[in-house]
C-alpha cells in the first residue's frame, strides 16, 4: 500500500483550474520533492494533501484510505505540516510549542503520558533544539524557529511528513542544515517525506523522487536525474540551464 | 511573565482564594458597614447545605436582609458578568488572532443598547423569568445582532475572520446611531438610555442572577474544554489543522458560545467595556499565552476585578451610583499601562 496515492485529481479556484488529473503515487520512506515554477500548483497540491483544502471523493488516499471521508484528527496522526513560514505572535516557550505536537494523539483533559514526554524530548533532540527549549518563539531567528516547527512536526510522530518549501527564508547555512536533517529523517526513521522546492540544486542533491509541475499537471516524475534535465527545465520554467559536474562531490550540478 | 508550571498554578490558586475573599469583603462594605464575620457567616450559610450549620443567631436581621437583597445579587452578578466577559474576551482574541478583539466587537454591545434602549422607549414594564423588560430587550437584540453579523460573514468559509470583523463594525455602528436616534426623538429618556450603556449592576435581583448562571458557566466550561485547540490555533490556522484541530467547527462553536455569554452578561449588566479586552492581556503578562493557565487566571480576575469594581461603584458617591463601566476603565487602563510600561522595559534590559 502506497503513503499517497492520488487518481485523476482535479481542483479548480472558481474558474480557474489550478491542478488538472493528477495521478501520482508517493513512495513509502522516500524523498520526494515537488518542484516547479510559482502557479504550477504545489502549494494547492500540498493543501489538498493535507485538508486544508477539501478533497473530493476517492481521488486521494492516505494508506489506502480515502482522505476524503478521514477526518482531520485521524489525518494528524499519519501526515505532518510544516508551513513556509510560521508567524508566533505569542510568546510561548519552545517545548510549548513542541508539546502541541502531541495534540492529535491526546484526548480532550488527558495528562501527557511517559510515551507523550519521551517523543517530545526525542523530536527536539533530533531537530537539535534541545538546548533551547525554555527559550520563547519569538527570540529564536528564522533557522532556530523552522526546526522548532519540524520538531513539533516530529512529535506528532507522523508517517508522512509534508513541508512546504521550509528553507526559503533561510540563509545558505540553516538551508543547509535543514536539508540534511530531512535527509536524515527520511533515511533514519523511514519518514515519507515530500517537500515542495524551489531550489532545483537542493531537489537534484537531497530528493529520491522528483514530481515535476507545470500548469497544474504531472510533467515528469521520477528519478532525480530523469526528470531534472536541460530540456525538462527549458520546458516547464522556460529557462536555459547548463549542467556540469560538481569538482568535489562528482554530482551533477545545475547552472543558471 | 511566571516562568514555572508550579508558580503558574499557585498563581491561579492565590486568584480563586482572592475572589473568595474579595466576595467576604465587598459584602461588609457599604452604606452599612457588616463586621467581617458576621458577613462570612451570612454568606457561608447560603452554600448549598450549610444553611443549618452555621450560627447566624449573633448577627443582625437587618444585615442579612441587606445581603440578601442588595449585596449578594450585585456580588455574585458581579462575579458573573466578569468571568463571561474575560473568558469571551480570551477566545475572541484567540479565535480571531487578534489582540484587539473583545467580546463586543462583533456588535453584540450595541445590538444589546438598541434591545435595551427599545424597551426603554416604548416604556415595557413587563417582566419575564424573573428577568425585567430592558434585560430581555437587550439580550434578544444582543442575539439578533450576532445572528445577522454572522450571516453576513458566512463563517464556516475560510478566511472570513476578516469579513466577519468588519461586519460586526458596519451593523454596530448602524445600531449605535440608532441609538443616538432614538435618544434624540426621546429626550425625556436620555438619562436611562444614557446610564444603561454605561452599565451597572445597581438594579440586579437575585431572580437575574438565577437566569444568567447556568448559561455563563456552561459557556465558560466549553471554553476550557477547547483549551488544546485554543492553543493549536495560537500558531495558525495551517498549523492548527495539521494538528488535527478542525478550525472551521472549532470556530464557529467558540464564537457562537462566547457571544452567547457575553450577551447574557450585557442583558444583566448593561455594557461594561475594557474588562474583556484588557484583563485577558494583563493575564497574558503574567502567565503566558498557554490557554491552561490564561482561561483560568483571565476568568477568576475578571470576577475579583468587577467584585472590586462594582464594590468601588455603589459607595464611591452613595448614596449616588457610579457607572460601573466607568470605573472598570478608570482603574483599569492605569493599571494595564503599568503592566506595560514595566513589560517593555524588562524585555529592553534582555530579561
Amino acid at each position: 500500500m502506497k503513503p499517497i496515492q492520488i487518481n485523476d485529481l482535479n481542483w479548480a479556484y472558481q474558474e480557474n483550474e489550478i491542478l488538472k488529473s493528477i495521478q501520482l503515487e508517493i513512495q513509502a520512506g522516500q524523498f520526494t520533492g515537488i518542484v516547479g515554477p510559482n502557479g504550477s500548483g504545489k502549494t494547492t497540491l500540498v493543501k489538498l494533501l493535507t485538508k486544508l483544502l477539501s478533497v473530493e471523493h476517492k481521488t486521494v488516499f492516505i494508506n489506502g484510505a480515502d482522505l476524503a471521508q478521514t477526518s482531520i484528527s485521524a489525518l494528524a496522526k499519519k501526515v505532518a505540516l510544516v508551513p513556509q513560514s510560521s508567524q508566533i505572535e505569542f510568546d510561548l516557550s519552545v517545548h510549548e510549542v513542541v508539546e502541541m505536537g502531541r495534540t492529535p494523539h491526546l484526548k480532550r483533559f488527558q495528562r501527557e503520558s511517559e510515551h507523550d514526554r519521551n517523543s517530545v524530548k526525542n523530536a527536539m533532540l533530533e531537530t537539535d533544539t534541545w538546548q533551547y527549549r525554555n527559550r520563547s518563539v519569538q527570540h529564536l531567528s528564522g533557522g532556530e524557529r523552522q526546526r522548532v516547527i519540524i520538531a513539533k512536526a516530529l512529535a506528532q510522530e507522523p508517517e508522512i511528513l509534508v513541508l512546504d518549501e521550509p528553507v526559503t527564508y533561510l540563509d545558505m547555512q540553516h538551508q543547509l542544515n535543514i536539508m540534511q536533517l530531512v535527509r536524515e529523517l527520511a533515511t533514519k526513521k523511514n519518514i515519507t517525506v515530500l517537500m515542495i522546492m524551489h531550489d532545483l540544486n537542493f531537489a537534484l542533491k537531497y530528493c529520491d523522487q522528483l514530481i515535476m509541475l507545470k500548469e497544474g499537471q504531472v510533467y515528469r516524475s521520477g528519478k532525480p536525474d530523469h526528470v531534472m534535465t536541460v530540456d525538462n527545465i527549458k520546458s516547464v520554467y522556460e529557462i536555459d540551464v547548463s549542467m556540469i559536474e560538481h569538482p568535489k562531490t562528482k554530482k551533477t550540478h545545475i547552472l543558471f | 511573565m511566571l516562568k514555572n508550571n508550579r508558580s503558574k498554578i499557585l498563581f491561579i490558586l492565590t486568584l480563586f482564594i482572592a475572589a473568595c475573599i474579595s466576595m467576604i469583603v465587598s459584602s461588609t462594605i457599604g452604606s452599612e458597614t457588616i463586621p467581617v464575620s458576621h458577613a462570612g457567616r451570612i454568606l457561608l450559610s447560603k452554600l448549598p447545605g450549610m444553611r443549618n450549620l452555621v450560627d447566624l443567631s449573633a448577627v443582625a436581621q437587618s444585615h442579612i436582609r441587606i445581603l440578601e437583597i442588595v449585596r449578594i445579587p450585585r456580588i455574585l452578578a458581579a462575579a458573573l458578568v466578569g468571568m463571561a466577559l474575560t473568558g469571551s474576551g480570551v477566545v475572541f482574541q484567540g479565535v480571531l488572532r487578534n489582540p484587539l478583539a473583545e467580546p463586543y466587537i462583533l456588535g453584540v454591545s450595541s445590538g444589546a443598547a438598541f434591545g435595551a434602549t427599545l424597551t426603554i422607549v416604548f416604556g415595557f414594564q413587563w417582566v419575564f423569568l424573573g428577568m425585567p423588560a430592558i434585560s430581555i430587550g437587550a439580550f434578544l437584540g444582543a442575539i439578533i445582532t450576532i445572528f445577522f453579523v454572522y450571516n453576513i460573514a458566512n463563517v464556516g468559509m475560510k478566511a472570513s475572520m476578516n469579513t466577519l470583523l468588519l461586519s460586526g463594525i458596519a451593523v454596530s455602528f448602524l445600531l449605535s446611531s440608532l441609538v443616538s436616534m432614538a435618544i434624540a426623538l426621546n429626550r425625556d429618556q436620555v438619562e436611562r438610555i444614557v446610564f444603561w450603556t454605561m452599565g451597572s449592576l445597581s438594579s440586579v435581583r437575585i431572580s437575574q442572577v438565577q437566569v444568567v448562571y447556568i448559561p455563563i458557566v456552561l459557556s465558560i466550561l466549553v471554553f476550557v474544554y477547547f483549551t488544546r485547540d485554543l492553543n493549536a490555533l495560537l500558531l495558525g490556522e495551517d498549523d492548527a489543522v495539521s494538528m488535527g484541530i478542525d478550525v472551521n467547527r472549532v470556530r464557529t462553536i467558540l464564537l457562537a458560545v462566547a457571544s452567547i455569554a457575553t450577551a447574557f452578561s450585557v442583558s444583566i449588566s448593561g455594557i461594561i467595556g475594557f474588562v474583556g479586552l484588557i484583563i485577558p492581556h494583563a493575564m497574558r503578562l503574567i502567565v503566558g499565552p498557554n490557554h491552561k493557565y490564561l482561561l483560568p487566571s483571565s476568568i477568576l480576575s475578571g470576577a475579583i476585578f468587577l467584585i472590586l469594581s462594582d464594590t468601588i461603584a455603589r459607595t464611591v458617591i452613595a448614596p449616588g451610583q457610579m457607572p460601573l463601566g466607568v470605573v472598570t476603565a478608570v482603574i483599569g487602563a492605569p493599571y494595564f499601562v503599568f503592566l506595560l510600561y514595566r513589560n517593555n522595559r524588562k524585555s529592553y534590559r534582555g530579561a
